[in-house]
């Protein structure tokens, strides 16, 4: 039987042309105004464009966000992914303080937290303080925290955890065998969820890497707004591209995995 | 010789004693249940087994050798567990093939043992399916299948069919015995089923409280019951509170109704006893003036089990089940009133002890079995 279906009340396209509005207005306007020449201000030229492209600060700084994102992660996963299992496993009571205790950098500001981190830091070694590889990055694995952790707890509440780590044990394989070989690929969405939040709050971070004076996509990206409004607007619109060129490939990891969980759920 | 040997394992969990120093003796290839209702440490004891947990005092042997501390990825001990334990991240041929792949086992030997397996199991076309893609009695059976495919020293079952539909717990019991007759393996099997666990075995262990109450062949469970219990819990029984009257006869009163059973020649007079009588052995016809062991009374409910119904009936105060073939249980509806022949004289006699009873919940089989 085909299932119909269900017609949607005249209203309601009302509501979703003015949703649409209220998001691709402003995107249009940025986007119109990108075309605009710098010189004359006159429609339509792709120079803008151009010129972000051919701007060594731009690839530059890209570069080093992008790094420092992927730093990140890596971080991420592998302090985050055994401390949720273990807790998953052996100290659930724990769950809610982890859980609180992500919450933290949500309520601290950025700007209190970057005062708290070079103060903690200032004795360190130049290498580390002095590089955005080092401190800056542990500034971002604190920011990441609750991003990974509320995926990566969905992910493991999602599985067995239990059952497959004995059953894998029972089959003769160690920890980490049981880490990387069973559990890892079953939270594999949850990880990469986690990963791409990561990869988005890098890329758009301003306050830390200012205030610790390291010269990232988003310090760039304020750079060129204060200084040539036309490069700006396509600036703005290709860093949006990149993110949401991030959230679709999450998109479409997140469906196909969603379809086999479905298909889980349904068998049990 | 004993291949599997649990030696006063004890296990607690705070205030309860979830085990209480059990003991345990299984030959090589035997295949033992451990049976009890929900709490009674039948899983703890085969998780102690497996290596999951650790006992606070006691041994596990195998083969002789002490594997108390052991890992349980040292174990080699196949498992099934009550849950789906497949990896989903793997197909049926990979989940079989896992273990394998642990213990570096060449492709060619490793494929064909999974190819063996799956056939054993009857799922030799569905070793690509994932997970997702089998319904549950098929995803046993490869949690079966990767459980034998390492040679396990001792397979343990942790009530893998509690989560299937009736008519393939049947066939699945079935074949998890086929297979462990034809490999030979030795296996612990945990169930709260007591059909199934009498129709599989050859021992049959009852647990209750963390104790084992009694361990035995299922026909001698069933047949000799050691403890109030046993009786109650193995099959259905009748159990008539009474007082020795006159042991020379072997006069039991009961309800108002003197029982003369062989037994309680053996016992005080004045002494409490329980008797045990199974439905199946009560005959029970329309009242016709109370003959010797008969109790006289109402039918007060009948239960349709297929080819028998179970009528309840009442008498002086005391409850009575039968047994009856259903096309002649139609004669004595509800209300009739009844004489209910008892086999008190070969029927089995147990001391009253001042501890209550323990109250089971009756479930009557299903339809059919």
């Amino acid at each position: 039987m085909r299932l119909r279906m269900p017609r949607m009340a005249p209203s309601a396209y009302i509501w979703l042309f003015l949703g649409f509005a209220y998001f691709f207005i402003p995107l249009l306007a940025t986007f119109l105004f990108s075309l605009d020449k710098n010189s004359t201000g006159k429609c339509c030229t792709l120079h803008s464009y151009g010129w972000v492209i051919h701007n060594p600060g731009f690839w530059h700084t890209l570069k080093v966000s992008f790094l420092l994102a992927l730093e990140t992660i890596a971080i991420s996963l592998a302090l985050f992914v055994p401390t949720v299992y273990w807790v998953h496993l052996k100290v659930p009571k724990l769950r809610p303080v982890l859980a609180f205790m992500a919450l933290i950098p949500f309520v601290v500001p950025p700007i209190v937290l970057v005062v708290g981190l070079l103060d903690v830091y200032r004795g360190t070694p130049a290498w580390f303080y002095a590089k955005p590889w080092g401190f800056l990055v542990v500034a971002y694995v604190i920011l990441a925290f609750p991003y990974m952790f509320f995926s990566l707890d969905a992910g493991f509440r999602s599985i067995d955890v239990h059952t497959l780590t004995e059953a894998s044990h029972s089959l003769g394989a160690s920890w980490v065998t049981t880490l990387l070989k069973v559990i890892l690929p079953n939270i594999r969405a949850a990880a990469l969820a986690g990963s791409f939040l990561a990869l988005a709050i890098v890329m758009g971070e301003f306050t830390i890497a200012n205030l610790s004076q390291f010269y990232t996509f988003p310090i760039f990206l304020q750079y060129v707004n204060e200084t040539q409004a036309y490069p700006a607007a396509a600036l703005t619109l290709m860093s949006f591209g990149i993110t949401w060129a991030a959230m679709l490939s999450l998109l479409f990891i997140g469906r196909k995995r969603g379809q086999r969980a479905a298909f889980l759920t349904g068998a049990r | 010789m004993a291949y599997l040997e649990l030696q006063g394992l004890v296990r607690d969990f705070g205030t309860v004693k979830a085990l209480d120093g059990i003991e345990i003796s299984l030959g090589e290839g035997e295949f033992l249940s451990l049976l009890g209702p929900s709490g009674c440490g039948k899983t703890t004891a085969l998780r102690l087994v497996a290596g999951f947990d650790r006992p606070d005092a006691g041994r596990i042997v195998v083969d002789g050798k002490d594997v108390t501390r052991v890992a349980p990825n040292k174990r080699d001990m196949g498992m099934v567990f009550q849950a789906y334990s497949l990896f989903p991240n793997m197909s049926a041929r990979q989940n079989v093939e896992f273990g394998l792949r642990i213990r570096g086992k060449e492709r060619g030997d490793r494929r064909k043992r999974v190819d063996d397996l799956l056939e054993l199991v009857g799922l030799a076309a569905a070793g690509d399916r994932y997970p997702y893609q089998l319904s549950g009695g098929m995803q046993q059976r490869v949690a079966l299948a990767r459980a034998l495919a390492i040679e396990p020293r001792v397979l343990l079952l942790d009530e893998p069919l509690s989560a299937l539909d009736a008519k393939v717990r049947v066939q699945l019991r079935e074949e998890i015995r086929r297979i462990q007759l034809e490999l030979g393996i030795t296996t612990l099997y945990v169930t709260h089923d007591q059909e199934e666990a009498l129709s599989v075995s050859d021992h049959v262990a009852v647990m209750y409280r963390g104790r084992i109450e009694q361990m035995g062949a299922p026909a001698e469970m069933y047949s000799a019951p050691a403890t109030p219990f046993v009786a109650e819990f193995i099959g259905t029984m009748n159990r008539l509170e009474g007082t020795v009257v006159d042991p020379s006869t072997g006069a039991v009163e009961t309800g108002g109704v003197t029982l003369i059973v062989e037994a309680a020649k053996a016992k005080p007079r004045g002494a409490r006893v329980l008797v045990l009588i199974r439905p199946e052995t009560v005959e029970v016809a329309a009242a016709n003036g109370a003959g010797a062991n008969t109790m006289t009374g109402e039918v007060l409910t009948h239960t349709f089990l297929g080819p028998v119904t179970r009528l309840r009936i009442t008498s002086s105060g005391a409850s009575l089940i039968a047994d009856m073939p259903t096309a002649r249980a139609a004669a004595l509806p509800p209300g009739s009133k009844v004489d209910a022949a008892l086999p008190a004289a070969e029927a089995r006699l147990l001391d009253l002890t001042d501890e209550p009873l323990p109250e089971i919940a009756e479930e009557p089989a299903p339809v059919g079995r």
